[in-house]
């Protein structure tokens, strides 16, 4: 998976638990909180779609890398790879 | 329906909490099971039906109502919780409310879903306290929605800020009846979330009211996986090594779950730990039997509970075809200050809500077929609890006609005077004891314990509470209530316990 793939991954999953959100124009180096109203409900969302769609599983004490688009690819993207190793 | 023995979580009771919570959890994949002892969904928002006729027991009307696009609300995370397009609940907003004192409401202040209104009333009715009231209104929005419960005197903090008690009477009145459980006085958590939930956002209401909201819920959770269990309530809840390890049905099975979450109240899920483990005839009649122990694990909580009467008046016209104007809530008290507190008589008729569901903004075409009138007033439940059937009756048809001719008092007087007589075509009136027979609510008491549960704890690790005794009231509180603890005891739990 590559990182842009990645980041729509996010999107996509923060498009359905805000769709009231504009995402057009999400910057990825600014952090998601900063530019979209988000709270820690929503956050913990992110969380268990990443679970529920893709079994990602994320530990409490990684929500930081959740942070920003680019943060979530760094971070996600070799999960996403390694699940695909797997498989 | 009848699938297996063990639950990730089982829930008990389908009301508003329940329901969400249910939607939460079956979303995210958890095996989830509703325990609900009535027939019908909904609990303390139910409904029912006479003679082809639909009524609804708790809504008056959804308070927290904001328009579209309104970001950071408790109906924004709602919707988004729920997964839930804002179109789907069909909330029509209210056109003007009012809360007036005196004995015919000659102290009055307007309140709408435009915040500005109420905001010149006071500034026009107490110039003096108006730039305290604008502080007042400064903390409220500054203060977190999620309330910690500190048990302080919202009372107390107004005399402190506004010095006008009149004022405090008067704003304390609506938010006291649309959800304080404690006696002449509100919490001050509860008052920051009451006040932002009626005042600045402000009340709508589903064109079929309570019914359609339900369905949605309904259909939300079934789709997600979620299953039900109606006309089948939890009779005890058996605990062993400080958990709840098994749930005994009204049908006699037993049944178990990695979590419980409760929505009946801390007194009555405390009754239901300390239910004899001998089979009970019938748990269902026999509702108040089994008292909660002080040793009990939930806790029952000092304090009287709130109960109220209602009237339901159905009309061959429109409510403003009696002269009555379009109001949406009229909160009517004939003294200069207010007493919230379990009356001596039967109801307290000197205070009250009145309610007309057809003045609401329910868009061009769309109307009600009937017109109605709804009043509510603070009930004694002793007083009707003891009533043989016959007696029973006859108190409802002196009270009937007491409440209604002490809350139209506060309405423009009605062309002809004898006007609601004469285009009444159905009337009916619930009380302290049918609430608590339909909904196993102790003493019909709608908003539960006056002490709440802010975390949904109890003694048992796998045993939490959501609803009414959790803390958030009204229709949108009570789904985030539900919301908020599947979260914080399941969800956020087995996300960490992944780690």
């Amino acid at each position: 998976m590559t990182k842009d793939e990645c980041k729509q991954v996010v999107l996509d999953i923060i498009a359905d638990i805000a769709p009231d959100e504009d995402l057009t124009n999400v910057k990825p180096d600014v952090r998601l909180r900063d530019q979209l109203q988000l709270d820690s409900m929503d956050f913990l969302d992110i969380v268990m779609e990443l679970r529920k769609r893709h079994g990602i599983e994320v530990p409490e004490a990684d929500y930081l890398h959740l942070a920003s688009l680019d943060s979530c690819a760094d971070y996600l993207t070799p999960k996403f790879d390694a699940l695909a190793a797997k498989r | 329906m009848n699938s297996g023995s063990h639950y990730d979580v089982a829930i008990i009771g389908a009301g508003l909490s329940g329901l969400a919570a249910g939607i939460r959890l079956a979303h995210f994949g958890q095996r989830v099971c509703i325990f609900e002892r009535h027939n019908a969904v909904g609990g303390l928002n139910g409904f029912y039906s006479i003679k082809g006729r639909k009524f609804d027991v708790g809504l008056h009307a959804v308070t927290n109502f904001v328009p579209p696009g309104t970001k950071g609300t408790p109906l924004g995370k709602l919707l988004r919780q729920l997964r839930l397009d804002r179109d789907e609940l069909d909330l029509c907003p209210q056109k003007v409310s009012r809360v007036a004192f005196g004995p015919a409401g000659e102290i009055a202040l307007r309140f709408s879903n435009d915040w500005t209104l109420l905001e010149s009333e006071v500034a026009g009715h107490f110039p003096r306290a108006a730039p305290a009231f604008r502080a007042l209104v400064e903390w409220v929005r500054g203060h977190p929605l999620a309330g910690a419960g500190s048990g302080a005197s919202a009372r107390a903090f107004l005399r402190d800020r506004l010095g006008e008690p009149v004022l405090e009477d008067l704003l304390l009145c609506p938010l006291m009846f649309y959800g304080s459980a404690r006696e002449n006085d509100l919490e001050l958590d509860q008052f920051a979330i009451m006040f932002r939930a009626l005042y600045l956002e402000g009340f709508a209401r589903p064109l079929g009211g309570v019914r359609p909201l339900l369905r949605v819920l309904l259909d939300k959770y079934r789709a997600a996986g979620g299953e039900r269990r109606m006309a089948c309530g939890v009779r005890r809840i058996v605990a062993a090594a400080g958990r709840a390890e098994a749930l005994i049905l009204d049908s006699g099975e037993t049944i178990t779950a990695t979590h419980v979450l409760s929505s009946i109240g801390a007194v009555e899920t405390a009754a239901l730990l300390a239910a004899p483990e001998e089979t009970v005839e019938s748990a269902r009649a026999d509702e108040g039997a089994a008292p909660a122990t002080a040793a009990s694990p939930v806790g029952a909580g000092p304090g009287r509970r709130l109960a109220f009467v209602e009237t339901i008046a159905v009309l061959d016209r429109p409510p403003a075809a009696l002269g009555w104007g379009d109001e949406t809530i009229v909160f009517f008290n004939e003294t200069e200050r207010f007493d919230y507190a379990p009356p001596t008589l039967p109801v307290d008729v000197r205070s009250g809500i009145i309610c007309f569901p057809n003045n609401f903004e329910y868009g061009p075409g769309r109307a009600l077929a009937e017109g109605s009138v709804r009043c509510t007033c603070l009930a004694n439940y002793a007083a009707w609890a003891g009533l043989e059937e016959g007696a029973y009756r006859a108190e409802k048809q002196r009270w009937f006609d007491r409440i209604q001719a002490s809350a139209q008092r506060f309405l423009p007087p009605g062309q002809p005077p004898d006007g609601l007589a004469r285009a009444t075509v159905a009337t009916d009136m619930f009380t302290p004891r049918t609430v608590e027979r339909y909904t196993g609510h102790r003493e019909g008491a709608i908003y539960g314990s006056p002490v709440k549960h802010p975390d949904g704890a109890t003694a048992l690790a796998n045993l939490h509470l959501c609803g009414t005794d959790q803390g958030l009231l009204g229709i949108v509180g009570a789904m985030l209530s539900g919301i908020a603890m599947a979260n914080r005891h399941v969800l956020a739990a087995g996300a960490g316990a992944a780690a």
